[in-house]
């Protein structure tokens, strides 16, 4: 076993990185992967939480890097997962307490025992990036279909490209196919001509995210809606297969079909 | 039938085409680091360059970024009027 190192990461802030990893990181342990989950994110620590793994933290990322503790201390086994582990950030130092170097030196160590190894990039262009980008062999850039993420997107892909860590593929997050259709938000198709990347998923918007994050458990393993079929579909395609992108417009349900009959669905 | 009416009703320009061209823009501008002022610098100085060797149109002249993929180009219409005269 030789883990890939994947690196989840996005430029601007609020886009849905931290979902995505947590998301991506349970469906492939779900498919009988071993996954490591890196939270990079230091002094803003949220994959814990995501995970609904907060209550279990006694050693951080800092600690390992540190020396305070061995690599396996740090590693925390998922409840619902058992090949998922997370190693979670500090919360109380900040991203200067991490190298890029600190940060290949640990994925090296990991990656015998590993499948993959999903780093949760901070937002932003500086240290905390360069860390968490510094050990990728892979790069997923998230965006949403917003002028602002799309920009930011555009200019790490361009970053990435400079430092010679591959094209990179892109994850369109929050996606609402209504407002496609009512021309009140730039297509999928749109947002891949514009940034000219190879394209990994589209997660539509999907009040299960918001529920999953309180009830600390990711949907693309508890979930039945479409946000839990894009992330596993996601999972999937890491893994190499061949999965056909959802057809997010077709896909209405019960109610909405319901509603439509009498008019008032619009769609 | 709220389609029809969305479609019938966006002629003017959608809020998601107006964001694209928008868009478009700006991410040329990002990549190659040009301000629309430092590109009508590079249109002035590559003009007076051109116009040492050759009579040139300056009212007809077209010069565009245009992106392909990921790669920006510069595209240069000028349209030639006669030889310039020799100084030498």
């Amino acid at each position: 076993m030789a883990a890939t190192v994947i690196t989840i990461t996005s430029g601007k802030g609020g886009v849905g990185k931290t979902t995505a990893t947590a998301n991506i990181g349970a469906a492939l342990a779900n498919n009988g992967q071993k996954v490591v989950c890196i939270d990079a994110d230091i002094g803003l620590r949220n994959l814990d939480v995501v995970l609904g793994l907060e209550n279990r933290i006694v050693y951080d990322l800092v600690d390992i890097v540190e020396g305070r503790c061995r690599l396996r201390q740090a590693m925390i086994r998922d409840k619902h997962t058992p090949e998922l582990y997370l190693i979670p950030s500090a919360q109380t130092r900040d991203k200067t307490a991490v190298s890029p170097s600190d940060m290949i030196r640990l994925c090296d160590e990991l990656r015998p025992d590993m499948d993959w190894i999903i780093i949760d990039s901070p937002a932003g262009i500086e240290r905390g990036f360069r860390n968490a980008i510094a050990p990728a062999d892979e790069i997923i850039v998230v965006t949403n279909p917003e002028i602002s993420a799309v920009r930011d997107a555009d200019r790490i892909i361009g970053l990435i490209e400079a430092e010679e860590k591959g094209p990179g593929q892109l994850i369109i997050n929050r996606l609402n196919p209504k407002m496609v259709q009512q021309k009140n938000m730039i297509s999928a198709e749109d947002v891949v001509d514009l940034l000219a990347v190879r394209l990994l998923g589209v997660v539509p918007e999907d009040k299960q995210i918001i529920i999953s994050t309180n009830n600390g458990v990711p949907v693309s393993i508890d979930g039945t809606g479409l946000a839990g079929e894009a992330f596993r579909n996601i999972a999937r395609r890491i893994q190499g297969e061949t999965v056909p992108f959802l057809d997010l417009e077709a896909s209405k349900g019960i109610i909405k079909r319901f509603t439509s009959l009498f008019g008032s669905g619009g769609n | 039938m709220s389609n029809f009416l969305d479609q019938l009703f966006s002629r003017k320009s959608s809020s998601a085409s107006q964001a694209k061209d928008r868009l478009q823009l700006v991410l040329i501008n990002d990549r190659t680091a040009l301000t629309p002022q430092a590109m009508e610098n590079l249109k002035d100085d590559l003009l007076e360059v051109l116009s040492r060797y050759i009579k040139i149109d300056s009212r007809a002249v077209k010069i565009d970024l245009t992106s392909q993929g990921r790669q920006q180009r510069l595209i240069a219409d000028i349209p030639i009027t006669g030889p310039q005269k020799r100084k030498r």
